[in-house]
């Protein structure tokens, strides 16, 4: 079964995000009402399974393994079946 | 055995950069190095030929995932066994810049407890924002375990380039004092940010050019055969390539850069 997986690493909290501070000055200076911006980087990741279940674990295990530095970054991410 | 029959292997991957620089350093002192591709390195199976392995600058696959993490990865899948070899035998591995974000982001640094399964540090975007290339002080922290710096007093500022984006040196926010705390016990500090008398940067800019945590901009392993640092040595290994060489009216045969590369040879030299 192919399945289709979004995946969204951002900075830990309390994580100083220099991107996002500069995007919002930026934002400011356009005169829009800016508080705070925060990036994030998306991935979108298609792949075999042989379930939700099975497909959710390994997406779990590569955004552990390699898209995320635990250091800083944590991940959420959501897996549905490709095609719906 | 002599300092010709050494080899030294320097690491080529796409986006790789001052590889032939490294090479022109560690050849002038009389050790052999070859430029390798990772490909090259598979096709010739493994590193162990090797007497150090030397991961240069760069932007090793575009910096895509983040800075090293490519690299990272297809070093612990392709050369795992070859990696654990250098570990336990003591040969040298060093990275340089890009090179440092490789051996954080594959768990060989800091290496508290060998290679970690995930990363125990991490080397983020700088603050301020941007690609800062210029040169910098660095004053050497280490009592003698890092075989990279041996060459150096403790206390000695040094001069050397940097040019990276992503070169902020962070610990858990948990565990920051628990790391530190570490890394001293173990003598892995080797070199924090500092101005030329020696003041450290204390985190603030221009001194500390990325804010990193404690203005680290180097450490080693626990074994202190493993370094990384964000500096360039292998660009200031030369005094014409000092940023006033010209000013200096007589200019000095080698930058600081030297030491670093002289201290690995004299190691390998030593274990011969």
């Amino acid at each position: 079964m192919e399945y289709i997986a979004r995946v969204e690493v951002s900075l830990k909290p309390g994580h100083s995000d220099p991107e996002g501070e500069t995007t919002r000055e930026s934002l400011r200076e356009l005169n829009y009402p800016v508080k705070e911006v925060r990036v994030s980087k998306v991935y979108e990741i298609r792949l075999d399974a042989s379930s939700l279940d099975e497909a959710e674990r390994l997406i779990d295990e590569m955004s552990r393994r390699l898209l995320s530095n635990p250091v800083k970054d944590d991940y959420t991410f959501k897996v549905e079946e490709a095609g719906r | 055995m002599g300092r010709e029959d050494i080899k030294v292997c320097i690491l080529r991957v796409g986006g790789t950069n001052c590889d032939m620089e490294t090479k022109r350093a560690v050849e002038d002192l009389g050790v052999k190095a070859d430029i390798l591709h990772m490909n090259q390195v598979m096709g010739r199976g493994g590193l162990l030929d090797y007497e150090a392995l030397i991961i240069p600058g760069g932007f090793s696959f575009g910096d895509y995932v983040r800075a090293g993490a490519i690299l990272a990865k297809r070093i612990l899948i392709k050369l795992r066994r070859d990696i654990e070899r250098f570990v336990d035998e003591g040969r040298p591995i060093l990275g340089i810049c890009n090179g440092f974000q490789v051996l954080v982001e594959s768990g060989l640094l800091p290496g508290f407890n060998g290679i970690s399964e995930y990363p125990e540090a991490a080397l983020a975007t700088n603050i301020p924002i941007g690609y800062r290339c210029r040169w910098v002080y660095l004053k050497h922290e280490n009592g003698g375990n890092c075989i990279f710096t041996r060459k150096i007093p403790k206390g000695r500022v040094l001069r050397m380039p940097i040019a990276h984006a992503e070169g902020r040196f962070l610990l858990p926010k948990d565990r920051e004092d628990e790391y530190l705390e570490k890394l001293y016990e173990n003598d892995q500090v080797v070199f924090r940010y500092c101005d030329e008398h020696g003041r450290y940067g204390e985190g603030r800019y221009p001194v500390n050019p990325n804010g990193s945590f404690h203005d680290i901009a180097g450490i080693c392993n626990p074994e202190g055969t493993i370094f990384g640092l964000m500096p360039h040595p292998e660009r200031a290994y030369y005094g014409w390539q000092l940023p006033d060489w010209t000013r200096m009216g007589e200019p000095q045969m080698y930058g600081d850069g030297r030491l670093i590369f002289e201290s690995m040879v004299n190691y390998m030299l030593n274990r011969l």
